[in-house]
């Protein structure tokens, strides 16, 4: 990971709040975060944690309203995205930034062949012409593994299997070269050794084509496997960064120390009994003006009601957003 | 750990579940699904018994076929030592008590209309003689044995969480006192920190009211967790069955090897020296499964007789079933192969 160089994308205090009936839901509440070129930043929180809508926020694509952004600017190649019209994201999304949703049924419009929708961005964002884009389509199929390619271009969603489809929605995704290509639970809903088929090719994509990737999921394993960096989310922050194998051997956010004694592992020892986090995740609507995490932490003191907790420096590229400072067992004096 | 010498709750023979396929102007039979193709296991009294696979493989239709919510193209089910495989309604009614469900999506399987205390009660109004008063006693006691509080009696579904909701669909199906309770993917609509209240929920249940349980799921981690005996699906068949710690730590399939090593690690390091089973191509239709063994069109140590025969379903060592050409000894493979014609 090259460290100091300028970030592909720049996030900086993004804030997007809902406007519902029963109140504002503060969804993301100033989320900052780099993308370094070349990296594969996981993102990783449970469901409501606002990592999608994060996401989502800063290439705009969520529906506003009821949506909102509070400020914050997402700076990619010099631009500020929040900041740009209609017209100058249209030419963003889809051409340098590329996105894969968690589920590739939804995604694709049954109605239209593959080769049709693989066509439609290297048209309209590459200028190809039909025959140049359909042969580029076919490259792009093949790629991304799917034997047969250049006559699978004719064949419906429904014709393809369920890992089948994720690779064309990624070879949707790659078809015009993005800078950034951002990934949200894209093998959520597949089986694991489909699973492991994609996760292979993704980290044999990198190596050949080089862009920066954020990878959103709930799926510590899937983490573990494939990122540079994690952001961990709870409540609509970000409460614990760091690179991979760091977080994972010195978590410091009593969130991220529950989140990894409560996963189960297929290998090692097993516990006789699950770790639990008591409670549940928090209803957003509440001013962020306290700890997200306090009803279900065993280290709560009365600063913890008062203060949002910023992200404190716990290390080298290590930062996390809690008052208790687990080498001490203590409160932080910062 | 299962006791072996504990008494068989429930004895499988030769299962098999084949959906009709349907197909042009007169709707002719042209084919069927064979989702559940001859499984055969036991589950000893107040065990945990895991079932595991890829969706589609069949688990969902074995467990619900288990419990007679279809009519069984074949095979036999004795629960309780009675013969339910071919009940008449009557009969399976009676058994109703005995064996319960858990569904995988609590947002589905609870009724919106009605309250929480209709939704566990109604059991109880079905098969149980009982006052208005004692009723309520019950719902009250089930709510308390799966930690939901009393006071939330009067509310609806949608105002739970779907931790929480998972917890009525336990309660109701505690609510008759069974013996036999199919979980089926309980716990995969629930968030990371979630799924171990539900878990650690279940195992309290399993103690203290002596359950057994059928749990079905593809998350292997949480089985290895939960189960006592793991048996592994593929394409409508059990490929292999043993206890759980001898097939976490030795698994002798080559698909249960290969869907092992497919499940991601939480640990970075691991990650880097572990060294990965990659399946190549998808998992094949059930309606027109291959020819020899199921698993031969992406086994990565096929064999010549793995197109031709389908291996045998047997005990390989005490405990431990397995369908595969690897484990059968030289001589049945003499004599299978002196048995087709060349």
């Amino acid at each position: 990971m090259p460290d100091g160089a300028q970030p592909v994308l720049d996030v900086r205090d993004l804030k997007t709040v809902f406007r519902t009936r029963s109140g504002e839901v503060h969804a993301v509440n100033s989320v900052s975060f780099d993308l370094r070129p070349g990296e594969l930043l996981g993102v990783v929180g449970e469901s409501g944690s606002g990592k999608s809508v994060t996401m989502m926020s800063l290439i705009g694509l969520v529906p506003m309203p009821p949506a909102e952004m509070r400020g914050g600017e997402v700076l990619f190649g010099g631009q500020d995205l929040l900041r740009a019209g209609p017209a100058a994201m249209r030419a963003i999304r889809g051409k340098r930034i590329g996105f894969v949703f968690q589920d590739p049924m939804t995604s694709l419009n049954p109605v239209f062949t593959v080769g049709y929708q693989l066509c439609e961005p290297l048209r309209r964002h590459m200028g190809l012409s039909k025959a140049a884009a359909r042969k580029r389509a076919a490259e792009l199929l093949d790629l991304v593994g799917i034997p047969d390619a250049a006559r699978r271009l004719s064949d419906y969603p429904h014709q393809f299997s369920g890992g089948m489809r994720q690779r064309v929605m990624i070879a949707m995704a790659l078809a015009c070269d993005p800078e950034v290509l951002i990934a949200d639970e894209p093998t959520t809903a597949l089986d694991v050794t489909i699973q492991a088929q994609i996760l292979e090719l993704v980290k044999d994509l990198r190596q050949k084509l080089g862009m920066a990737i954020i990878w959103i999921t709930h799926d510590l394993g899937v983490i573990a496997g494939i990122a540079d960096r994690v952001l961990v989310m709870y409540g609509g922050q970000i409460v614990e960064h760091a690179p991979v194998r760091e977080l994972f051997a010195n978590p410091q956010h009593p969130y991220t120390r529950a989140l990894l004694k409560t996963v189960p592992s297929v290998r090692g020892d097993r516990a006789p009994r699950l770790r639990v986090i008591e409670g549940q995740p928090p209803i957003l609507t509440a001013a962020p003006d306290a700890c997200p995490f306090r009803f279900r932490c065993g280290h709560r003191f009365d600063r913890c009601d008062a203060e949002n907790p910023p992200r404190f420096p716990t290390g080298p590229a290590h930062d996390a957003a809690c008052f208790w400072d687990p080498a001490t067992d203590a409160p932080r004096n910062a | 750990m299962s006791d072996a010498r504990a008494a068989k709750l429930v004895q499988v023979r030769d299962l098999k579940m084949h959906f009709p396929i349907h197909a042009g102007v007169l709707r002719t039979r042209v084919g069927e699904v064979k989702a559940v193709d001859g499984v055969s296991f036991d589950i000893y009294e107040g065990e945990t018994l895991g079932l595991v696979g890829e969706s589609g493989c069949g688990k969902s239709t074995c467990g619900r076929a288990v419990l007679r919510l279809y009519d069984l193209t074949s095979g036999s089910v004795r629960i309780d030592g009675t013969e339910i495989g071919d009940a008449g309604p009557q009969r399976l009614r009676r058994m109703r008590r005995v064996m319960q469900m858990v569904f995988q999506d609590p947002q589905a399987s609870l009724n919106p209309r009605m309250t929480v205390a209709g939704i566990i009660g109604e059991p109880l109004v079905e098969h149980m003689k009982m006052s208005r008063k004692d009723r309520q006693e019950r719902i009250y006691q089930l709510m308390d044995a799966v930690g939901l509080n009393r006071a939330f009696a009067n509310r609806y579904p949608h105002e739970f969480s779907g931790g929480q909701r998972q917890r009525i669909g336990i309660a109701r199906a505690l609510a008759l006192n069974p013996k036999f309770i199919i979980c089926d993917e309980p716990i995969a609509a629930l968030d990371v920190s979630i799924q171990a209240q539900v878990v650690n929920l279940l195992e309290d249940l399993q103690e203290e009211f002596g359950l057994t349980y059928l749990f079905i799921s593809h998350d292997l981690s949480m089985v290895r967790h939960i189960a006592d005996r793991v048996a592994v699906m593929y394409l409508g068949k059990i490929a292999e069955l043993a206890p759980r710690d001898a097939i976490y730590a030795e698994p002798l399939h080559p698909y249960t090897q290969a869907l092992l090593s497919a499940v991601p690690e939480p640990d970075p390091v691991l990650h880097d020296t572990q060294q990965r089973t990659v399946l190549k191509g998808d998992v094949p239709s059930p309606a027109k499964p291959p020819e020899g063994c199921n698993f031969c069109t992406r086994c990565p140590r096929v064999m010549d007789v793995c197109h031709r025969i389908d291996p045998e379903y047997r005990e390989v060592a005490p405990g431990r079933y397995v369908a595969c050409h690897l484990y059968n000894d030289a001589q049945t493979a003499e004599q299978t192969a002196a048995a087709m014609p060349a």
